[in-house]
């Protein structure tokens, strides 16, 4: 193994392309929104946004205004999936060729939206499907989803989630998509090259993209990049990618202490040291689990 | 040509010559056939479709409503519980005024578990802002899928046909199949209103904090629905132009000077036609109104059809339950006049379940409203009753 230098490198140049005006309706600092306006400097103008029921309902615009530059279509919640998938035919049938791009949250992925997802997996349509994970169901006021991470404060976990999260790209890659990446704001190029590597291939391919929320994660609106970066540093959010189902660790972790990263977030402030030392624990464990089936990339950290 | 064939097959013939483009599809009894020949027939290149393997009812409705969004036509098929299934998504695909066509194969819902004929599974989505339809044979079912294209495109609004289980979609017919040409003449290639076009960024649906904006879609929506009786109707005439045949949004039978009036919807209306030639022949004054076209509730119709007549006796095969039959329901708010020159309404059930109804049964069912002055309980359970 080779030791990685310390900071993500903007190697991979990010276009100053615009697809996300200002004016949007997202929180100061919302990870979410920063996730979606990258992605779209990624995918370029031919593309699709299917939304579904999320904090981005709101922030791609009230009727009749639009954040976006590119056409949305909005969908119900748990139908993400299913919407992108009937729109993809149609632009076939028309013989268009324009990205069909899925956004949807942790609630309408890992839980709500998981049997459509599945499905389109499965058929491996052709469809880019983003989950921005927030990590709770962000817009209805912080409840908890099968995202939320082990002992974080939700308004439905009020003693902590007592349940390690669901484990979405494990799940999606044993559908055998083409290609499944987890990606976060914190890292702007690998980012944006995993889009654009996922833009260039057929078939469902799955982008995990871990979104700070300063509202329900309970932290200032300038720290989401940081806490963004430490997720990485800490392996609380691993940064890697499947190809054909070969793993690929695109950046090494600097072995930044977990604590630090929860420190700054309101929704920890009441573990103890020794609950702390459990989930780092856990943390350790699953990332062996995730090296023995690895092999190491350079291409976020160069 | 004409065929002998199955509601459900008669059901695939209509939307291959609408020339659907995607169909997302489900299998469910009693409308598993309808999917299988359309799969069959996009397999062999017969249509030239996508046809999407979708994992639940839901999943269908929602990549039609994905699919319409582009532009292109879009069918699915399902029945009862995979109706229920799509709820929500149904009033999404009538609030985003997509004009998608599905066939509802009625079938009761549990419990207790049942494949048989019902419409409470479709009457009871009276309130989604879908047009719905329904046939009393298979000549009638291939016909409405094509008329059902054309009202919904041109008020882009969603259309249900419906046909019983078993009834209508087993059992097999002689029915004509039009001329491919003469149906691209009746309905030609959808034109979509707004166009999804990465050129002209849109955004399609979405939210609204705005009380009065939500309420004046509504009000759009349901202006849509009342412009579909007058294009309802164009359809009806432009399809007995091409093809000679016709049905109108409700047809009475044997009206003049009927006493009694039976009020039926499906299957029920051939049997009903029996009871009332053989209680004419009898002596007994009794008419039939069929009701084709649900929704929109064609009342104006309704009403002119129903002017004078004494008692209305409805078959329901359907029930709000705690309420009562669901036409009976229709009707009676149709028919209230505040002047009290309203007419005896017996609320009829019969054939919840699939029970089959009979012309013996339609012609008890007459008798005794007729010796009756007024109803004395409401509905009526006949078929426990007898
Ligand atoms: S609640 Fe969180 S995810 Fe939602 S808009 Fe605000 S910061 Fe973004």
């Amino acid at each position: 193994m080779r030791t990685m230098p310390a900071f993500d490198r903007d190697d991979f140049s990010i276009p100053r392309d615009e697809y996300l005006y200002s004016g949007h309706s997202g929180c100061p600092g919302c990870g979410a929104t920063l996730t979606m306006r990258h992605v779209l400097k990624a995918m370029g103008p031919r593309t699709v946004v299917v939304v579904c029921a999320s904090c981005w309902t709101g922030i791609a615009g009230y009727f009749p205004t639009s954040s976006l530059k590119v056409p949305s279509v909005h969908c119900a919640f748990a139908s993400a999936a299913a919407t992108a998938s009937g729109l993809k035919a149609a632009l076939e049938m028309r013989g268009d060729d324009i990205s069909v791009l899925a956004w949807a949250g942790d609630g309408g992925t890992l839980d709500i939206g998981l049997q459509g997802l599945s499905a389109a997996a499965e058929r491996n349509d052709d469809i880019l499907y983003i989950c921005y994970d927030n990590e709770a169901y962000m817009n209805t006021g912080i409840q908890r989803s099968s995202a939320t991470p082990l002992g974080a404060w939700t308004t439905t976990t009020p003693l902590g989630q007592d349940r390690p999260n669901k484990n979405i790209m494990d799940i999606m890659v044993a559908h055998g998509v083409p290609y499944a990446a987890t990606v976060t704001i914190g890292f702007p190029s690998d980012l944006m090259r995993k889009v654009s590597k996922a833009k260039g291939i057929r078939g469902t391919r799955f982008i995990h993209a871990l979104s700070p929320c300063p509202t329900g994660w309970r932290f200032a609106p300038h720290l989401t990049v940081k806490i963004a970066r430490l997720a990485v540093e800490s392996k609380a959010f691993p940064l890697y990618e499947v190809e054909q189902g070969e793993y690929i660790i695109t950046h090494m972790p600097r072995d930044r202490s977990l604590k630090e990263y929860l420190e700054l977030q309101g929704r920890f402030k009441d573990l103890t040291d020794d609950e702390v030392q459990g989930i780092q624990d856990n943390l350790e464990r699953a990332w062996q689990r995730l090296m023995a089936k690895s092999r190491i990339a350079t291409y976020a950290t160069p | 040509m004409e065929k002998v064939m199955t509601g459900n097959s008669a059901v695939a013939y209509g939307v291959k010559l609408a020339r659907a483009q995607v169909i997302p599809a489900y299998p469910i009894t009693p409308q598993t056939t309808i999917v299988e020949h359309l799969a069959q027939m996009c397999a062999t290149g017969e249509l030239r479709a996508r046809f999407i393997n979708v994992e639940s009812e839901y999943s269908a409705m929602a990549a039609c409503i994905g699919a319409a969004v582009a532009g292109v036509r879009t069918f699915t098929a399902t029945s009862s519980h995979g109706l229920a299934f799509m709820h929500e998504l149904l009033h999404w695909a009538s609030g985003a005024r997509l004009p998608i066509v599905m066939a509802n194969v009625n079938r009761a819902l549990a419990v207790p578990w049942s494949l048989l004929a019902e419409h409470t599974d479709s009457l009871s989505q009276r309130d989604t802002g879908w047009l719905q339809i329904y046939c009393e044979d298979n000549q009638e079912v291939l016909d409405s899928i094509l008329q059902a294209y054309y009202i919904a495109e041109r008020v882009r609004l969603p259309c249900m046909v419906n046909l019983e289980g078993f009834y209508l979609s087993y059992i097999s017919e002689p029915v004509h199949i039009p001329e491919q040409e003469q149906v691209d003449a009746f309905l030609p290639a959808h034109c979509p209103a707004y166009e999804l076009d990465p050129d002209r960024p849109a955004a399609f649906f979405g939210a609204t904090f705005e009380p009065t904006m939500l309420y004046r879609f509504r009000r759009d929506t349901h202006q849509g629905l009342e412009k579909a009786l007058r294009v309802a109707r164009e359809a009806d005439e432009d399809f007995h132009r091409a093809f000679g045949r016709r049905y109108g949004l409700l047809e009475g039978y044997r009206l003049v000077d009927a006493q009694l009036v039976l009020v039926a919807t499906g299957t029920s209306v051939s049997t009903a036609r029996t009871a009332v030639d053989r209680l004419r022949d009898r002596g007994a004054k009794v008419g039939l109104l069929k009701l084709r076209l649900f929704r929109p509730l064609p009342a104006d119709d309704i009403r002119s059809a129903l002017r004078g007549v004494p008692k209305v006796a409805i078959l329901d095969r359907s029930i709000s339950l705690g309420a009562g039959g669901i036409l009976c329901q229709e009707l009676k708010s149709v028919l209230y006049r505040a002047d009290g020159q309203c007419p005896a309404v017996f609320g009829l059930l019969a054939g919840l379940g699939g029970i089959d109804v009979t012309p013996d049964l339609i012609c008890e069912i007459a008798e005794r409203a007729l010796r009756s002055e007024y109803p004395t309980e409401e509905p009526i359970w006949i078929e426990v009753n007898r």
